[in-house]
């Protein structure tokens, strides 16, 4: 059960290494949208996994619960669901605005054409 | 056995990400994000967060996949450059996985009720959401009316993202005429089975976002999950029916309206309450009773929230589209 108990955070780990690879090894700039967006989601499940108590359930009354896994990790992490889309909208509208001025969405490309 | 379906989908996610991460095509990469978004949200759902697992059902697996492809039909499909810096890249990423996962030997275990984030504030929200403002959703009252402030920040960064995407996309491309709209109100209504499947979906996807919004007080719900489906199913009726009809049946200046009236409509409630002698958004003065008040209020502002959300993912959501023609 000790490593059961930790087994969570490690994938965490794991996954906001593999979003942060997409950051800074790939240079497509929508795949470093992707790999952002991953990285975000690895967040989101650190906080609701810190929330979770054995045993209770969801935190709403009139179920018959008697304990209740703590709400406010998600009411965080609700809100920053919805932040977190708008923010990649906004990066991907940028990113369509530099395929219109560069004709390219990769970083090399568009760092030569900036040099010349 | 939650601890092992639970292992059992991180991992799954854990291989969607590796794949993610190592395809080159991006419309496979983006359907695969999908899929993780829908691992993620069963994740949530297994841990509790059944309003967070709402939102993320609806946000990631939904609105996000069509976003990204309304961004690769406007750019490229495919990755061209290779990976640059990939071993020092590994070596980076490796070193700080480890450094994470030697950190979690220190955190306490999964599910522990005896950890600090669960014997702090979080039983004061608890037991006080009873008494003080009497809705059976804790999350909703901690999200509506406890930490208000918040929310009403994070409804402004929505609303600055969905400006902030109508400046960079809704101008004319490359300066010139925007070329006429060809064949963009055709949309997939010429494939029978997914038209037929929508027609029939759509209706129930709306009637089942009203649900979330106006039941968020009772159940899992409210104004970020109800304004995520509500865009969703507007979005399935425009790559359906074309993007033209979508616009006729909701036009962008009632989306505009939408936006901004929401925000408005969730800070008026709070300059309401303070012409009625409270804090800013301290709803206990909105009516006789306190208990009521905090109500009303969570109503009003969860119905803000739900109008600028469905505005601004709609209003992004046309932006690509438009650019597209």
């Amino acid at each position: 059960m000790n490593i059961l108990g930790i087994y969570y955070y490690w994938v965490f780990a794991v996954l906001l290494m593999i979003g942060f690879y997409a950051v800074i090894a790939k240079l497509n700039l929508i795949k470093k949208l992707i790999g952002l967006s991953l990285f975000q989601a690895a967040v989101f499940l650190l906080y609701i996994t810190m929330g979770k108590v054995e045993g209770a359930s969801a935190p709403i009354y009139g179920f018959g619960a008697e304990t209740f896994s703590n709400p406010l990790p998600q009411v965080l992490i609700l809100t920053a669901i919805v932040v977190g889309i708008s923010t990649t909208a906004l990066g991907l509208g940028i990113v369509v605005r530099i395929k219109e001025e560069y004709d390219s969405i990769e970083e090399d490309d568009i760092q030569e054409m900036d040099r010349r | 056995m939650t601890v092992i379906f639970g292992i059992f989908l991180l991992t799954l996610l854990l291989i969607t990400a590796v794949a993610i991460v190592h395809t080159t095509n991006l419309f496979v990469a983006v359907m695969l994000m999908g899929i993780a978004s829908l691992l993620i949200a069963a994740n949530f759902f297994l841990l509790d967060a059944a309003d967070v697992a709402l939102t993320e059902a609806a946000v990631g697996a939904g609105i996000s996949t069509v976003l990204f492809l309304g961004a690769l039909a406007l750019t490229s499909e495919r990755e061209k450059s290779p990976t640059s810096r990939k071993a020092l890249s590994f070596v980076v990423v490796t070193l700080a996985a480890l450094v994470v996962i030697y950190a979690t030997f220190d955190k306490p275990q999964f599910g522990s009720p005896d950890a600090p984030t669960q014997t702090y504030v979080a039983p004061w929200y608890l037991e006080k959401t009873q008494e003080y403002i009497d809705i059976p959703n804790v999350v909703t009252a901690v999200l509506g009316s406890f930490r208000a402030y918040d929310t009403l920040g994070e409804v402004f960064v929505v609303f600055t993202a969905g400006i902030g995407v109508l400046f960079l996309l809704a101008g004319s491309a490359g300066g010139g005429k925007r070329r006429a709209p060809v064949g963009s109100d055709v949309g997939l209504s010429q494939h029978l089975i997914p038209r037929v499947v929508g027609r029939l979906l759509i209706p129930f996807i709306l009637l089942f976002g009203l649900y979330v919004q106006f039941h968020g007080e009772y159940g899992p719900g409210g104004g970020f999950q109800a304004g995520a489906i509500i865009a969703a199913a507007v979005v399935l009726y425009a790559l359906l029916e074309g993007e033209n009809k979508a616009l006729q049946v909701i036009p962008q200046r009632v989306l505009l309206g939408l936006v901004a009236g929401g925000a408005l409509l969730y800070g008026g409630v709070g300059v309401a309450s303070m012409m009625m002698g409270g804090n800013f958004l301290d709803y206990s003065v909105l009516a006789a009773d306190p208990v009521k008040g905090q109500q009303l209020g969570i109503i009003l502002i969860e119905a803000g929230v739900g109008m600028t959300v469905t505005g601004v993912l709609l209003i992004i959501f046309h932006a690509f589209a438009a650019r597209g023609r």
